[in-house]
């Protein structure tokens, strides 16, 4: 038997969601549907708890400065403290790593010429946790070991959708050719439309959110090859992370020639903040 | 050959490229050092003190103590390096937004829960502003 990845989730992580989590706002009025449309998904997860996660999102300015800003990165450690962002770190559990088969979808990928950076040291923001909060609710543990893939989408040029649509079939090659029988998930995480910064600040695009959705259940492929551009300006300057869903899309099954994924979940609902909150489940 | 910038064309949007970052280098990396409750504490007590121990221009300075984030964007700061002074101040990311839009926090906050800021008018400099949800857009 070898490891296989069994679903893809993808999520918004807005660091104002785990506050609202956090300071147990959830059922406040400006917050109960965001959650309600989660509740779905951490009964699907409940049920369908996987061996491991390989949780793709982007580091904040917490872990990489612009002292080094690697383009790819992978998390190699035991474990992963929870970041103190400026407000104080979550009051989340720290996140418990896979270094084996971290190491091994390292090896793996690198000779498959995505050149990795290895990170054996390395604390994790919003961008992870928020996710994790989303699907597994406020745990004492994770109820899994998490593989950490931070990927610069803050110091432009980020990677490509089609780099990134490649790098999660490098993924999915690495975790079939690992000798133990895991059931593993990948997550794609940030987006959708929003703006932090600047006069045009807020900028929410439903129509592009819904598209985006739709292409990337049916035609992934095609998805990846919208250039960053139109990302920026159709779903704004921060928009930009969802290159990172097509790092898990590129993972699933499909991709490789089987067949289509199961749509488990899909949701959608602005705002959190300042931010469109997108979310799907596949299944292989 | 000059690197191609297909991004300048979008209006109230500044890309953080390898240009702005080297720009706002120290800058940012000021920001970098909030992470840490003491400096917090220590920039909070004295900030021009503090800001005097990093080698950032005057502009970047003045536009620190005036957190003026408009100013420290086009310095070449980056939103989330600069988020670190908002968590100093206790503001939320949407207090931060909201402040460089020319709106009150109250129209920022009813314009996100009312849909956001819409694209049509929004994609292009100079492009007309046909919609009513435009209140903040840039002249």
């Amino acid at each position: 038997m070898s490891a296989r990845i069994s679903a893809s989730v993808f999520t918004s992580h807005v660091p104002a969601i785990g506050a609202a989590l956090d300071l147990g706002k959830t059922t406040e009025p400006y917050w109960q549907p965001l959650f309600a449309g989660y509740e779905q998904s951490k009964a699907w997860f409940a049920d369908h708890t996987p061996d491991a996660i390989v949780l793709v999102y982007n580091d904040h300015a917490t872990a990489f400065s612009l002292e080094m800003i690697p383009t790819f990165a992978i998390g190699t450690a035991a474990s992963f403290d929870v970041a103190d962002e400026g407000w104080g770190p979550r009051p989340v559990p720290r996140v418990i790593g896979h270094p084996a088969l971290a190491a091994h979808i390292a090896q793996s990928v690198i000779q498959q010429d995505f050149d990795l950076t290895i990170v054996n040291q390395m604390d994790v923001d919003h961008g992870l946790t928020v996710p994790l909060s989303l699907m597994c609710g406020q745990p004492d543990a994770w109820p899994c070991p998490v593989i950490p893939i931070a990927v610069n989408v803050v110091h432009y040029p980020v990677p490509s959708g089609r780099r990134c649509f490649n790098l999660g079939q490098a993924i999915r090659r690495a975790v079939e050719s690992y000798d133990d029988d895991l059931n593993v998930q990948i997550w794609g995480t940030g987006g959708m439309s929003h703006q932090l910064q600047g006069p045009r600040a807020g900028l929410i695009n439903s129509g592009f959110d819904h598209a985006f959705l739709d292409e990337l259940i049916a035609s992934p492929a095609e998805l990846a090859d919208k250039p960053h551009v139109e990302y920026i300006r159709e779903a704004g300057s921060e928009g930009i992370e969802l290159v990172m869903w097509l790092i898990a899309r590129g993972a699933m099954s499909d991709v490789a020639g089987g067949p289509p994924p199961t749509v488990r979940h899909r949701f959608y609902h602005v705002p959190a903040s300042n931010t469109a909150v997108g979310h799907l489940i596949l299944e292989n | 050959m000059a690197i191609d910038k297909p991004y300048l064309d979008i209006p109230g949007t500044t890309v953080f490229d390898a240009d702005r970052s080297r720009q706002g280098y120290w800058l940012n990396q000021f920001c970098m050092s909030l992470m840490k409750a003491d400096n917090r504490e220590r920039f909070k007590s004295d900030e021009a003190g503090y800001l005097d121990e990093w080698p950032m221009t005057h502009d970047q300075k003045q536009a620190v103590l005036a957190r003026d984030m408009n100013r420290m964007i086009s310095l070449g700061g980056n939103i989330y390096f600069l988020a670190k002074i908002g968590a100093t101040d206790g503001k939320s990311f949407q207090q931060m937004a909201a402040s460089m839009t020319g709106m009150t926090e109250d129209e920022y906050r009813d314009m996100m829960v009312a849909g956001g800021r819409s694209p049509e008018g929004n994609r292009y400099v100079g492009e007309s502003t046909g919609a009513s949800r435009d209140d903040g857009a840039p002249e």
